[in-house]
């Protein structure tokens, strides 16, 4: 092999090379991109077929309780009276009120619930049992503590329980999926009661018709009232 | 396709020639050096966020045995006359760091540091200690009940550290009531192995729990109920003690409350023991 051949299989071999090396880390950006774009699209399409039904703004605004953090530090929730527009079905009336308390107090460090957590579906079984599908958020950006996931827990159990009488015990799923814990400590396998002393008499509730509502996006201005010590009415069954 | 390329500098040795033998050794190089590239930075496999999720559980019998591999310090068939046993769970470990502080405070680690102080005020109460880890491993929820359940007349508990409440305080919480379910023979499922000792828990967590009220100051003067996960699957009393929080700037806050913890674990434990009736066997209902 001649000197001149020599120089153009080199020349050509780093021109191959400097070639992949441009060439590999863009395709490898495409294909993340790509998957990053099919993940984002799953979850939209889920969102879209669970909450796109707006608002009648012709129903009455009532006085909903909803549950937030007291501020002392001490695991204790305040409840606060928002006026919404609550319509009569429970699956819709459930998702009204937990929206808003997923969007949160005026005051953001009353939050009981991560800023990026979403309803993503909800659902009541004959029997009260009521199944709340959050988005991944829920379990990742909660704080890890006993503490700060039972308040979490409890804010969402309680405000059912003062908005929306016909659910009776609640199963918290994530993604869709059944998890151990909520961050590292609260149990997540069985339900929390929810209205405790209802749940004796079990009445039978009509299955429910399952319709979306639209997510309310308005933070309200809470009325403080009273607080409620953590656990109080948590009880829970597997 | 490394057969393909073998093929190609085969057949350019005996049919093309010299320059077709200089071609294929360029293009064999040329595939070479795209293969070495592609493995040289993987595309990250996509895995699913929801990797934690679990099946449903499904009841087992109580165990007679601890699980294996898990670090034993006493013999199941050492004779007792009463609760002498005290199972220690510092919570998390492994690529589990629990809950972090802003300041690089991990709950993984200061639970084993709080663990060796509760351990020795425990020994030093008389009581025999095992603890479910004793360096950062992560045992699962059920191998570290696993080592409580197979016991005979010992209590369990689980310490934390908060990433939330007021600095400074304690909490005690016990399980949030389980209805009770007894299967075939007597025998209580696995995963309601907690059910038969609220009673005996609330106990336990009240005596812990008022001492540590009177140490800590703003720290509830009795035990909370929650759902911790941890204590659903203890076929003993068992309590969690949480402290507050990661969240304090200099980690000797935390450290200057352990043997202040310490010391009313043990304290607590050594009031509750005239209370428990042991059962006869590892497992056993009170």
């Amino acid at each position: 092999m001649t000197a001149r051949w020599i120089r153009w299989v080199v020349g050509i071999l780093s021109v191959s090379v400097l070639v992949g090396a441009i060439y590999f880390p863009i395709l490898r950006r495409r294909l993340r991109l790509a998957a990053k774009l099919q993940q984002e699209t799953a979850e939209q399409a889920r969102r879209e077929l669970t909450q796109a039904v707006p608002i009648n703004s012709g129903e009455p605004r009532v006085k909903a309780k909803l549950f937030w953090a007291s501020g002392n530090g001490d695991g204790t929730l305040l409840d606060s009276t928002v006026e919404l527009p609550l319509l009569s079905d429970p699956v819709l009336r459930s998702k009204q009120v937990l929206n808003t308390l997923l969007a949160g107090p005026v005051d953001a460090d009353l939050r009981t619930l991560p800023p990026d957590a979403v309803l993503l579906a909800f659902y009541l079984l004959p029997n009260g049992t009521a199944i709340a599908d959050f988005s991944e958020a829920l379990a990742t950006a909660t704080p890890s503590g006993i503490q700060s996931e039972q308040l979490a827990v409890d804010s969402i159990t309680k405000t059912l329980e003062a908005n929306v009488p016909k659910v009776q015990r609640l199963k918290i799923l994530i993604h869709g999926q059944e998890v151990e814990t909520l961050a590292g400590h609260l149990d997540l396998t069985g339900t929390f009661l929810v209205n405790a002393n209802r749940v004796q008499a079990a009445p039978a509730t009509s299955p429910s018709a399952g319709k979306p509502s639209a997510p309310a996006t308005d933070k309200p201005a809470p009325t403080a009232t009273r607080s409620t010590k953590p656990g109080s009415c948590l009880g829970r069954e597997h | 396709m490394l057969l393909d390329v073998e093929n190609i500098v085969r057949m350019s040795g005996h049919a093309w020639g010299r320059s077709g033998y200089r071609i294929g050794a360029l293009f064999f190089l040329l595939v070479l050096g795209a293969v070495a590239l592609s493995f040289s930075s993987p595309v990250p496999s996509q895995t699913s966020p929801t990797a934690s999720a679990t099946q449903s559980p499904v009841p087992q019998a109580l165990p007679t045995a601890p699980a294996q591999g898990i670090p034993q310090t006493i013999s199941p068939a050492m004779p007792r006359a009463g609760l002498n046993v005290v199972v220690l769970d510092p919570a998390h470990g492994g690529t589990d760091p629990g809950a972090r502080g802003t300041g690089g405070i991990r709950e993984s680690e200061i639970v084993l540091d709080f663990a060796a102080q509760v351990r020795r005020s425990l020994e030093a109460q008389g009581f025999q200690v095992v603890q479910t880890r004793q360096g950062n491993e992560d045992p699962s929820f059920d191998d570290r009940s696993a080592i409580a359940n197979a016991q005979s007349g010992a209590v369990f508990v689980t310490l934390h550290i908060a990433s939330t409440g007021l600095p400074g305080t304690a909490r005690v919480y016990v399980n949030s009531d389980l209805p009770v379910t007894t299967g075939v023979g007597g025998l209580i499922p696995w995963d309601r192995a907690q059910t038969p000792f609220q009673g005996l828990s609330r106990k336990l967590g009240d005596f812990v729990q008022g001492l540590l009220a009177q140490r800590f100051k703003g720290s509830p003067n009795t035990a909370q109920t929650a759902a911790v996960r941890q204590l659903r699957t203890t076929a003993a009393p068992a309590i969690a003690v949480e402290i507050s929080s990661v969240v304090v700037e200099d980690r000797a806050d935390l450290d200057r409350m352990a043997p202040g913890v310490a010391d009313s674990i043990a304290t607590g434990v050594a009031a509750f023991r005239p209370s428990y009736v042991v059962p006869t066997a590892a497992g056993g209902t009170p």
